[in-house]
């Protein structure tokens, strides 16, 4: 204290512009996530823990917060009983909740399982020494710029159970007509079609960046060892592509398990939401319904619907979990048990091994070297 | 792996002729030919431009499809084989359409709130992004984690308090409710940050401020001109996330059905199920203004979704 103020009396002080210098210096990072973060906190993080509080509340739009949540008589009591669960408990006593989740599980897998084998097939072509790139590229590209409800009213008609188009080639082909709105399966199909008819290319062209990124003299090398296409693409190129695959995957789990607009959009214009027999009702719909649908005024309940909003999130959030250890795993050829160091460790050994292998042709020496001492065992 | 084992370990076609031969080498080559692997990557024969042609003809058979039931004179062929053959009445039910579904009314609120939330979404990345990239500041890191940690919370989970915060400031039916909220997103700071990291060498930052610039003068001088390219990317997808953006809009606002393009093609289609040529016409209007956009910037779309890819 006292040596700062000698050295201030001794020399004279950082001038005031220095001063505002270093004080911008300091303060300008700042300065320059704020505005963000002050928007984020308020239309972003303060929402997510406002969820909470009304998951655990009775609250209808009509009388607002009216203390904890009731689970009524589905909870077993006379239906007065208010705990923090309630909404939780009279959720999960739904039927309508178990079949949204399996329809939602059930497109999501329909949707993000052929969506990821066929964009990795368009990857590949695409990937190829082609004539005139971006226009392949953008021809692949073009849905993406449908909205998923426009895309949604055209598909409804297209599948439409009676007159749609699809049913009246099947039956020019001398096929059945199907039921793509009324069973529930098929149901499930034609929106997962609406799902990957947008998501495909796009998914195609972020494989595709992936693939453009494997050094060529790696796949040249395979060649010279004799390798075949599919060869090439099984063990060189589908494993150089993990980590993108992963954020593919995670990325069409959270979008395939939040599906609404496509399957809003595919109910007639007399059916119920979901169907009659709720075969489509998606677990997003269901919250709607919930929260902002029930026409009765003051029944929409705002607790129940945060309350489905958080069940949603868990269950992306364990897929994602089990999503990225199913992936992990297969990597590692089944060592999940070995601390990560050494699975590290282990995983670089290898790969520093086959990429040796791969430029050093010793795959193929060594057939060579086999086959001579066969055939000098012969002689 | 010494240097003489690596020259003797690569088995490039020259190599291979001036170790082996003229024959092993012309051997190599013919044999890579015939497997299409060449080093600028695998040969495209006649299948695959077949099959990319075949994949992009189905992925327009729905806009063909469209097209052709807005095009129908009547609605007694909008259903089945007749719905594929066009017909003359195209320009009757897109004008009929206009008129039901308020279009001047509806593609100015989706431009309204397209432009406005882009603008914003950029303007906030940027300056935060470069804040990530390039600044030194405690807490960054942790900052940065809770950024991209938020990017994979579904939207459903805000939906509810937004939708009561809304009402309290009085805001239903607004197209401001839907602008608020997407006025910034985690995305677009994360977008940034990767892209200036790179982008942009420390050593500019320092010769703008060994000129003298102050941090601000310096962000604008040497960090804007760098994050042009990737702030054109994150325009035009958050432009195109907002113009086919239906779930928000649909629940915030309410009985305004012809607010925004998406809402009224819906409600067009809720209105009017018996008459495909005029739902179908709406859905053409509303897809049009994408598809034009799409001529003009679908080249940069496509190395926007590359190039962030790469990072992944």
């Amino acid at each position: 204290m006292s040596s700062r103020n000698t050295k201030q009396q001794g020399t004279p002080g950082p001038s005031l512009r220095t001063r505002l210098g270093q004080l911008e210096w300091k303060a300008s990072p700042y300065l320059y996530i704020a505005p963000f973060f002050i928007l984020f906190a308020l239309v972003g993080l303060f929402p997510l823990f406002y969820t909470v509080w009304i998951a655990t509340r009775q609250y209808n739009t009509l009388t607002g917060d009216s203390g904890w949540a009731v689970c009524g008589q589905v909870c077993g009591d006379s239906g007065t009983t208010a705990s923090w669960l309630g909404n939780f408990q009279w959720v999960l006593h739904q039927d309508s909740f178990w079949i949204a989740l399996r329809n939602s599980f059930s497109i999501f897998l329909l949707s993000s399982v052929p969506q990821i084998i066929i964009a990795l097939w368009l990857a590949w072509m695409l990937n190829a020494n082609l004539k005139a790139k971006t226009f392949w590229r953008m021809g692949v590209l073009l849905p993406y710029i449908i909205a998923p409800s426009a895309a949604g009213i055209i598909f409804s008609q297209m599948f439409s159970d009676k007159m749609g188009a699809v049913n009246v080639l099947l039956q020019a082909v001398g096929l059945s007509p199907i039921m793509w709105h009324a069973s529930t399966i098929w149901s499930h199909i034609a929106i997962a079609t609406i799902v990957n008819f947008r998501w495909i290319g796009y998914n195609t062209l972020i494989i595709l960046a992936a693939m453009q990124a494997i050094p060529a003299d790696v796949i040249e090398a395979a060649v010279v060892d004799g390798a075949k296409q599919w060869r090439i693409f099984r063990s060189i190129i589908l494993p150089m592509l993990r980590p993108t695959l992963i954020f593919v995957i995670i990325t069409s789990t959270i979008g395939g398990l939040q599906i609404f607009d496509e399957a809003q959009m595919f109910h007639n214009g007399t059916s119920g939401y979901g169907g009659p027999n709720h075969q489509y009702l998606t677990l997003s719909m269901y919250l709607w319904t919930l929260g902002f649908n029930n026409v009765t005024i003051g029944q929409p309940n705002m607790g129940r619907a945060a309350a489905v909003a958080w069940l949603l999130f868990i269950i992306i959030v364990l897929i994602a979990i089990l999503n990225f250890f199913i992936t992990n795993r297969m990597a590692s050829g089944g060592m999940a048990k070995v601390s990560k160091e050494v699975a590290a460790e282990r995983a670089a050994q290898a790969e520093r091994d086959r990429q040796f292998a791969i430029r050093s042709g010793v795959e193929g020496r060594r057939r060579l070297a086999e086959q001579q001492t066969a055939q000098s065992s012969a002689q | 792996m010494g240097k003489q084992d690596t020259k003797r370990d690569d088995l490039g076609v020259q190599t291979l002729e001036q170790a082996y031969g003229k024959g092993v080498a012309r051997a190599a080559a013919r044999k890579r030919n015939h497997l299409g692997v060449t080093s600028e990557g695998r040969r495209a024969g006649a299948g695959t431009y077949t099959a990319l042609a075949i994949v992009i003809l189905i992925f327009m058979l729905p806009l063909y499809y469209a097209v052709s039931i807005a095009s129908q004179d009547s609605t007694a062929t909008q259903y089945g084989v007749e719905a594929l053959k066009p017909g003359g009445g195209l320009l009757r039910n897109m004008a009929a359409a206009f008129q039901a579904m308020d279009f001047w009314n509806a593609l100015g609120g989706t431009l309204f709130v397209s432009l406005i939330v882009s603008i914003s979404t950029v303007f906030f990345s940027t300056l935060a992004g470069y804040s990530f990239a390039k600044l030194r500041f405690r807490g960054k890191n942790v900052l940065l984690t809770i950024v991209v940690g938020t990017m994979t919370i579904p939207q459903q989970l805000s939906v509810v308090p937004l939708y009561i915060l809304a009402n309290k400031a009085g805001l239903f039916g607004s197209l401001w409710a839907v602008i608020i909220p997407a006025l910034v997103n985690a995305f677009g700071v994360f977008w940034m940050t990767q892209y200036l990291q790179d982008a942009l060498p420390y050593e500019l930052i320092e010769a703008a401020r060994v000129d003298g610039a102050s941090m601000f003068r310096t962000f604008l001088s040497v960090g804007v001109p760098a994050a042009r390219p990737a702030a054109a990317m994150l325009f035009l997808f958050t432009f195109i996330g907002q113009w086919t953006n239906y779930f928000w809009p649909m629940l915030i606002l309410g009985s305004n059905k012809n607010a925004t393009l998406t809402l009224a093609a819906a409600t067009l289609k809720g209105a009017h199920f018996t008459d495909y040529t005029l739902v179908m016409s709406g859905v053409v209007l509303t897809t049009l203004p994408l598809l034009l956009l799409f001529f003009v910037a679908g080249k940069q779309l496509v190395s926007g979704i590359m190039a962030g890819a790469v990072k992944g």
